[in-house]
């Protein structure tokens, strides 16, 4: 392939998405000689025009500047549409991540192109890509083809590899000039709430889920001042306890099944499946989840899938390399120890 | 204040989809509204309540394609406008935000244009910023809550969603703003509401009424196919006790190189 390739770094001050590289690493192999490039948007973000070049890239067009400190959508955009267009990139790629969807949007209204959306492989005919994508909730496959240049396609996390880095690589920086009005830009950002640490759901290689079935403990006594409501989300609680001690000696994420998110035993952020999240680790442990269609949804590509559930006739099983039939209280506990002891944590 | 929702119709969610002849079939499963457009019904609603004016349904499909319209009728939505034109088969996203944009234009002055996180159906996700970028309004996707809405100064400030956690923002009107399932839980449609929609009448408009050239697409989906089944074996670990069961799980992890 001889294609020039720009690929969008998506970062949250500075710390890189790692998706952003999975996209790069496309971007490198249809890339003909010293076509792939990135492109960096934001503010004392030089470094990671280094790490793009170890991740493949032979260019990195760097935009920074104070008012590109806070993401917002039209002055990022406006660079992405900017560089594109001054490059003449064939292909301009984005990790699917909650600002690239917007983003790869909006240059395609820019660029008078479209999009081919969370494509989770990449085939070309021609010099033509066809991408597939997962509609319908993964029940269904589409290959979509984008008859416009350039083709603008997002990659689904984890879909494909992540290239290895080479230190000692390196390439030109393009200094992307930047000319922004504050008052022009209909956005300020006031605040944050970012969360502490914690494994973020679509980037994690292994993810501990847990379901209504939290709350179903037949030896928990809850403080006695707790209305029935109440005493059933204590409960929830200590099996969500379970699933973070599990989570924390595999370094896994934390999952939820919509039904646990609704009961408010913890929230919205942890749902997986159709209204939720879409994951694809590597291992997946859904505890107290019967396995719902539009939980499976979302979970459904996960490499291993590990179910433990009291009721052997639970849907989730049928997707299970491994099935623990029994109470996640039980289940839970021995299982952390054991797995201490055995990856010596 | 005026506030347009779009809404899509889409197969229900627990449907069982195959392709039969290359055609995409649902089988007998019911035709819902999209889910996620749920969410931004009950936010326009509740910044209806709370500033007066007026909320518009606003969703583009076939003809007989009436599912989401009338639910956001029966919900509370004060009108509807249903675009639909054969010639409009096919469309893409671009294109369908440059349809739904002209229509925007043609309702006109609205303040507020709310729209679902994504569609069910096709998984895209990115009609919210293809509209905003069409009309040329700020777009603020993924939006969670809304305070200091004034309509009259034309600002308000909104939580929005990121992988790291939420950035909270101030906006300028008009905008076009995504709203996610954490705003709330929509609201179950009225007898009285459901009675009032399956009555209400509301204007089609094609291409000429909308007085655009049908918008050329570039995306096309030359294929679509079932997924292979997964061909998961499934090894029930057995025990005398739990703990026995959770060191076998343990092990399997590890000899299997799963861990
Ligand atoms: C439009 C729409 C969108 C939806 N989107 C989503 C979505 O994104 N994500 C999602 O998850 N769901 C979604 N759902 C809901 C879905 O249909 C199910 O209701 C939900 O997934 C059920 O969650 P659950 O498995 O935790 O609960 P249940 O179905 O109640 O299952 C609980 C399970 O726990 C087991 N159990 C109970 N006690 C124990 C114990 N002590 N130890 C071990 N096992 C125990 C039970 O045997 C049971 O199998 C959606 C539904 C609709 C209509
Ligand atoms: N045909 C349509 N008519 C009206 N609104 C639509 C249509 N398709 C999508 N939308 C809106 O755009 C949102 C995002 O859709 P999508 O980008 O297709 O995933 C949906 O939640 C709807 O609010």
């Amino acid at each position: 392939m001889n294609k020039k390739t720009l690929t969008y770094i998506d970062h949250f001050h500075g710390n890189v998405q790692p998706a952003s590289w999975e996209a790069l690493g496309l971007g490198a192999k249809y890339a003909g000689e010293g076509g792939c490039a990135a492109l960096v948007i934001g503010e004392g973000v030089q470094e990671l025009a280094a790490q793009a070049f170890q991740h493949g890239a032979d260019q990195v067009f760097l935009a920074d500047h104070p008012e590109l400190k806070d993401f917002r959508f039209e002055p990022f955009a406006d660079l992405i549409s900017k560089v594109a267009r001054e490059y003449e990139a064939d292909v301009l790629l984005f990790p699917t991540t909650t600002r690239c969807r917007s983003l790869a949007g909006m240059a395609a209204v820019d660029l008078e192109t479209g999009v081919l959306v969370d494509v989770t492989d990449l085939e070309t005919s021609n010099g033509d890509f066809i991408a597939t994508r997962p509609i319908y909730a993964g029940k269904l496959l589409a290959k979509v083809t984008c008859d416009a240049k350039p083709q603008i396609i997002t990659t689904r996390p984890r879909a494909f590899s992540t290239p290895e880095p080479d230190p000692g690589r390196s390439g030109e920086i393009i200094e992307v000039s930047v000319d922004l009005d504050p008052e022009q830009i209909p956005t300020t950002v006031v605040d944050y709430a970012t969360r502490e640490g914690g494994v973020s759901l679509t980037e994690a290689g292994v993810i501990v889920s847990g379901g209504r079935g939290t709350s179903n403990s037949a030896d928990l006594e809850p403080p006695g001042d707790l209305d029935e409501e109440e005493a059933e989300i204590w409960k929830a609680h200590q099996g969500f306890e379970l699933i973070q001690e599990l989570a924390d000696v595999l370094g896994a994420a934390v999952g939820a099944s919509r039904a646990a998110v609704d009961a408010d035993y913890i929230p919205y952020e942890h749902q997986v499946g159709q209204t939720g999240k879409v994951v694809s680790p590597d291992l997946y442990i859904a505890c107290g989840i019967s396995g719902a269609i539009q939980h499976l949804a979302g979970m459904r590509t996960s490499k291993t899938i590990v179910a433990i559930n009291k009721d052997p006739d639970a849907p989730i099983f049928n997707l299970a390399r491994f099935g623990v039939v029994g109470d996640l209280y039980d289940i839970l506990p021995p299982l952390i120890e054991n797995l201490k002891q055995k990856l010596d944590k | 204040m005026k506030i347009i929702v779009c809404v899509k119709q889409v197969p229900d969610t627990a449907a069982t989809m195959s392709v039969e002849g290359g055609e995409i079939s649902w089988g007998d499963a019911s035709l819902i509204i999209n889910p996620w457009d749920e969410y931004a019904l009950e936010a326009a609603l509740v910044l209806q309540a709370e500033h007066g004016g007026e909320v518009i349904a606003l969703g583009m499909g076939k003809e007989e394609e009436t599912e989401a319209i009338k639910h956001a009728l029966a919900m509370g939505a004060d009108e509807a406008v249903q675009i639909s034109d054969p010639q409009f088969a096919g469309a893409d996203a671009v294109a369908v935000a440059k349809i739904l944009a002209a229509a925007i234009e043609k309702i006109g002055s609205a303040d507020l244009v709310l729209m679902g996180q994504e569609s069910v159906d096709s998984q895209s996700g990115i009609l919210t910023s293809q509209v905003g970028r069409a009309l040329g309004w700020p777009i603020y996707p993924l939006v969670s809550a809304f305070s200091e809405f004034d309509p009259d100064g034309g600002s308000f400030q909104v939580r929005r969603a990121m992988e790291e956690g939420k950035q909270i923002v101030n906006g300028k009107l008009p905008a076009v703003i995504s709203v996610t399932k954490d705003y709330g839980e929509p609201r179950y449609p009225s007898f009285m509401g459901i009675r009032k929609a399956s009555r209400a009448t509301y204007p089609t408009w094609g291409a000429d009424d909308l007085g655009i050239d049908p918008p050329t697409s570039v995306v096309s989906w030359p294929e679509v196919q079932e997924p292979l089944e997964r061909e998961v074996v499934t090894e029930i670990i057995e025990g005398e006790t739990p703990q026995e069961k959770a060191e076998k799980l343990a092990e399997k992890l590890i000899e299997e190189k799963v861990l």
